[in-house]
């Protein structure tokens, strides 16, 4: 799909893919919203072929070099699907629904502690999100145009070193960009 | 719009995650919250789904000024990223397809997908060494990463398990 062919037709893109997003908006809990990238990838890749595995993990690549928060990766994935009004429609989508209720949350209860139900919601949920973030790493690697055994020790590098120093991922992304260049991946 | 200005700063200070910018500004720089305040306040957006900082940003805003408030904080938080991600999209755009761009994003795409497996690495300590939670994990890994399940039907699969074993308190 081509951002900005601008007719009737990427209406029939943009319409289910703000739904599927909104509803996706509500499904991350506990992790942020890179838990939701699997899903996100499955239904713009393989459900409905607007973009490639590749065009997707470098859409995330992209956002994660820029400042922000991390959910920009869905204004970009947005974007490559159906140009301003598909970007327009990914960050509404998972920005609208959380934003409601973090709204009517604030106001319904200001500072109570959670409840025994809600202790046990977060504590069986956070183990599912952790299972995500790794399935999301895994299909952004899978995507990413160096499937294969550069790339892999490529990406296991960068998590070793920035699990291991407090080095600024900024420039381990850009050491990327640059290995990249000069042709090893 | 003095809200609107502060988080704008700390959106753009956040290269690879705005939460330690946003705890720098608010509780040391500016002192308009307290450590205890912050931990609960993000314990809250924690809790609530959607982008973590954005629902803190909205409910920062809103207990200090309202709806306005909300919008401003939010506004702040996601106005110049915005539209600095949307430039960059159009660049590559314009020049994705030459070869040494290509190759420079197919090194950062290796690179950042090692960032969210160290993400995850550092999540999974807040996994107790337990059958049960690490069942869980595994289990929402393979059924979304490797098998390509829907989001939708995995959750709906270990969800209740998970939530139902927390409250039976099994680990």
């Amino acid at each position: 799909m081509i951002p900005d062919s601008g007719d009737a037709p990427v209406w029939s893109v943009v319409a289910p893919m703000f739904l599927h997003f909104a509803l996706l908006s509500l499904m991350a809990i506990g992790g942020g919203v890179v838990m939701v990238a699997p899903e996100m990838q499955r239904y713009v890749v393989d459900s409905h072929h607007w973009i490639t595995a590749e065009q997707f993990s470098a859409a995330f690549a992209l956002a994660q070099a820029a400042p922000g928060p991390n959910f920009l990766y869905i204004t970009l994935v947005g974007w490559e699907v159906a140009g301003w009004a598909g970007a327009a429609a990914a960050t509404l989508a998972i920005l609208g629904p959380p934003t409601l209720l973090s709204v009517a949350m604030v106001r319904a209860s200001a500072n109570r502690a959670p409840g025994p139900l809600a202790r046990a919601i977060g504590k069986g949920l956070v183990p599912i999100s952790v299972g995500l973030v790794f399935a999301t790493g895994w299909i952004l690697l899978r995507g990413s145009g160096s499937w294969d055994f550069r790339g892999a020790t490529l990406a296991l590098l960068a998590a070793a070193i920035v699990f291991r120093t407090k080095v600024n991922p900024i420039w381990l992304i850009a050491a990327g960009a640059a290995v990249g260049v000069a042709g090893f991946v | 719009m003095t809200l609107f200005l502060a988080f704008s700063e700390m959106a753009l200070s956040g290269f690879g995650g705005v939460l330690p910018f946003a705890y720098r500004h608010l509780v040391e720089r500016r002192r308009w919250l307290t450590p205890e305040d912050f931990t609960k306040l993000l314990a809250a957006s924690q809790v609530m789904p959607g982008p973590t900082i954005c629902n803190l940003s909205v409910m920062f805003g809103y207990r200090s000024a309202g709806i306005g408030g909300s919008a401003m904080a939010l506004g702040g938080m996601i106005a110049l990223p915005t539209a600095i991600v949307l430039g960059l999209g159009v660049a590559w755009h314009e020049f994705g397809a030459l070869p040494p761009v290509h190759r420079a994003l197919t090194g950062m795409s290796a690179v950042v997908a090692g960032l969210v497996l160290a993400t995850a690495m550092k999540m999974s300590r807040a996994v107790p060494r337990h059958a049960v939670p690490v069942s869980l994990s595994v289990v929402a890994f393979l059924g979304v990463g490797l098998m390509r399940f829907p989001l939708f039907a995995v959750i709906a699969f270990v969800g209740p398990i998970g939530i139902l074993l927390a409250w039976r308190e099994h680990w």
